[in-house]
């Protein structure tokens, strides 16, 4: 087994699909020779060939309009949006059209397109390049949207969305795309692309978070247990749709729960989650919910953006106003 | 200074608004009258369909409805030229098309009655169904035929937009990529002359909509729309061209809408009635008829017999629509997802206990 980084983890299962699936089709901007911006899709072109490893023009409505074309004949396409920045011109061709023609047609037409998104800030991009847009989708009716926080959950999930029947959004946390290595055996397996993972089990707190707030958060869980206060850490994963059970089992046992997201505060998915808490869980709470967000401001350019993101200590901080309420 | 690059565009007509054949080289299908006949008839079953279809909005059976009224010939000739196993993309008013391809009156009328499995039609399975977000379908076309390409399968794909859809960044986009990648497929441009309320000449300063293509590197074509020949000779070339491997190709058709938007537009607002009377000159069953009169083809009786049968087929349509049951109310979920999410089951579940109450 190969000890590899998330981004090498998307890699790995791109290149499982393609050899397992000939519907499986790579498209983007740079994905071919260059093996994107990001390397992302590197080496594929030499394996699969410039048909399926597809540089589109420079586009991104083309990239999504064609995407939606091919899914519905019969093909799995795999689109690369370059960065998270430049999915609003996509926007259009995945609610419109990519999320709803199964609906549309009853059945008759579906969608099963994967659009990979490299997402988020703490990378010293230039503008445009660091949004944490997520919740743009998950308030979108017939998409699945994923998020993998460690290369194991990126090849599992990767490959679980690629198999889905319907669309799927897959934003790749683009600040620990190389953050740490891990074995990861090409082995074919996908993981559910409907629950959450408990990366840490504990009983004084939930923590809710995904994507690379992950790493800050079990940061934070270290640190807290140094102060003898046991927190539980949950990984959402898959946003859309929710597990929320998994949530509720953990808060039933804490009786807290502090969300962290590094998206705007505002209608960010941490709202949708403090919602449900509040709709299903509010006895078993013995404290408000607390939210660690991004501020409800543009991402600044990458002098001040880790003053931005959540941070270790914006989310302990959090945690001992919850103990400290009850 | 040299030249770099030069183009012209050319215009195709056969029949022009009298009838009169304008070329004598007539492609191989009009030197057949009986199968002029037979898409003669199709559009003028398409104009009754679409003047009953007014008529159920106008009383309150139908909901906003997108006429058709002048687009018979391009309409037909579009879908009469297609093979069943091409891809059709339509924008919303693409009737006689879609009637060629299978669908079935009832299901237009059910989709325009605000019930989705109008969209699960009798024609091609791989069909896309209505699309109203403006030239969207064209990329969806664009890459459907990039699938056929991959998979090296004989098939084309053909998508339709207006003049108006035509300024669309969907529709410069999908030429594009088929020029790029030497995709099967054709554009047609049903140049109607109006965008909603907003004329033709709003939408661009090029002299034709055609020649939009020669930037992207397709051939380009400008016809008659209202001609029945020439639209179908100028799509049996762009489709066969295409299905050899020989690319993409727009085809500007020109013609008039003649009704309003839709039934929710009053076309009287904006443009002046001696436009419209013009227009009505040039309108496309009239010529065809007028030469398959001279062609001894068609007479004043075959006209009132088969008027008749249009209006006897299309009341069984109809009839068939307004008798199709509502679906029951958890349809709305049953489509979302292949699997639905529990917490999608959850919110079926109050819906059908606030209907049983």
């Amino acid at each position: 087994m190969a000890q590899i980084t998330l981004i090498e983890a998307i890699t790995m299962a791109l290149a499982h699909e393609m050899a397992a699936d000939a519907s499986v089709i790579v498209l983007g901007e740079d994905v071919g020779v260059n093996g994107g911006v990001f390397r992302a899709t590197a080496g594929l072109s030499e394996k699969f060939g410039p048909v399926r490893v597809l540089d589109t023009p420079l586009d991104e409505t083309t990239i999504a309009g064609v995407a939606v074309g091919m899914a519905t004949q019969g093909m799995k396409p795999v689109a690369e949006a370059q960065f998270d920045g430049f999915v609003y011109p996509m926007v259009d061709h995945i609610v419109c059209h990519a999320a709803r023609f199964r609906t549309r047609t009853r059945g008759r037409l579906t969608c099963p397109l994967v659009l990979r998104v490299p997402w988020g800030g703490g990378i010293r991009a230039p503008e445009h390049h660091s949004e944490a847009n997520e919740s743009i989708f998950t308030n979108v009716p017939g998409l699945r949207v994923v998020m993998p926080s460690s290369p194991s959950r990126a090849y599992g999930l990767l490959l679980a969305a690629i198999r889905d029947p319907d669309p799927v959004i897959f934003f790749e946390p683009k600040r620990i795309y190389r953050q740490y290595k891990e074995e990861v055996a090409d082995d074919g397996e996908a993981l559910p692309l409907d629950v959450c993972f408990v990366l840490r089990d504990g009983s004084d707190v939930t923590l809710v978070t995904w994507g690379a707030q992950v790493k800050e958060t079990l940061e934070a869980a270290d640190a807290l247990a140094k102060e003898g206060i046991s927190a539980e850490v949950i990984d959402v994963a898959t946003l859309k749709p929710l597990d929320f059970d998994t949530i509720h089992e953990s808060v039933k046992k804490t009786g807290r729960c502090v969300i962290v997201h590094e998206a705007p505060r505002t209608a960010g998915f941490g709202a949708e989650v403090a919602a449900r808490l509040a709709e299903h869980a509010m006895y078993d709470l013995v404290a408000p919910v607390e939210r660690v967000t991004g501020y409800d401001t543009h991402i600044p350019l990458f002098r001040l953006e880790m003053k931005y993101l959540p941070s270790v200590e914006r989310i302990v901080a959090a945690v001992r106003r919850t103990l400290a309420a009850s | 200074m040299s030249i770099a690059a030069s183009f012209e565009i050319e215009y195709l007509q056969y029949l022009d608004a009298e009838g009169k054949l304008v070329r004598n080289d007539l492609p191989e299908f009009a030197k057949d009258a009986k199968q002029l006949v037979e898409l003669y008839k199709t559009m003028s079953f398409v104009r009754v369909f679409d003047s009953k279809a007014v008529a159920l909005q106008r009383t309150g059976k139908l909901g906003t409805y997108a006429s058709c009224l002048g687009h018979e010939a391009a309409h037909v000739a579009i879908g009469s030229a297609m093979h069943i196993d091409d891809v059709f993309a339509p924008m919303y008013r693409e009737y006689g098309a879609q009637f060629v391809r299978g669908v079935k009156p009832r299901e237009v009328l059910m989709y325009w009655g605000g019930d989705e499995r109008g969209n699960d039609f009798s024609g091609p399975a791989h069909d896309f169904p209505w699309c109203v977000p403006i030239a969207t379908q064209c990329l969806h076309a664009a890459g459907a035929a990039l699938a056929f390409k991959i998979r090296k399968e004989p098939r084309v794909a053909v998508s339709v937009v207006g003049d108006g859809g035509s300024s669309k960044t969907d529709f410069y986009a999908a030429i594009n990529m088929a020029g790029a990648q030497t995709l099967p497929y054709v554009s047609v441009i049903v140049n109607n002359q109006w965008a909603i309320s907003v004329p033709r000449s709003a939408q661009t300063g090029a002299k034709t909509l055609a020649q939009k293509g020669i930037a992207a590197g397709l051939e380009c074509l400008q016809v008659d729309g209202n001609d029945l020949i020439a639209m179908r000779t100028a799509m049996d070339y762009a489709i066969k061209r295409a299905r050899h491997g020989h690319g993409g190709m727009v085809i500007e058709a020109v013609t008039y809408r003649l009704s309003d938007h839709t039934t929710a537009d009053d076309a009287r607002r904006y443009r002046a009635d001696g436009e419209v009377k013009a227009a009505w000159e040039r309108e496309p069953l009239k010529r065809l008829r007028a030469y398959l009169v001279a062609q001894k083809a068609w007479s004043d009786k075959h006209e009132e017999a088969w008027k008749a049968e249009c209006e006897k087929i299309v009341d069984v349509e109809v009839n068939a629509y307004l008798e199709t049951k509502v679906q029951p109310v958890e349809a709305m979920f049953d489509f979302v997802y292949a699997d639905l999410p529990p917490d999608l089951q959850q919110q079926r579940a109050q819906v059908l206990a606030l209907e049983k109450r």
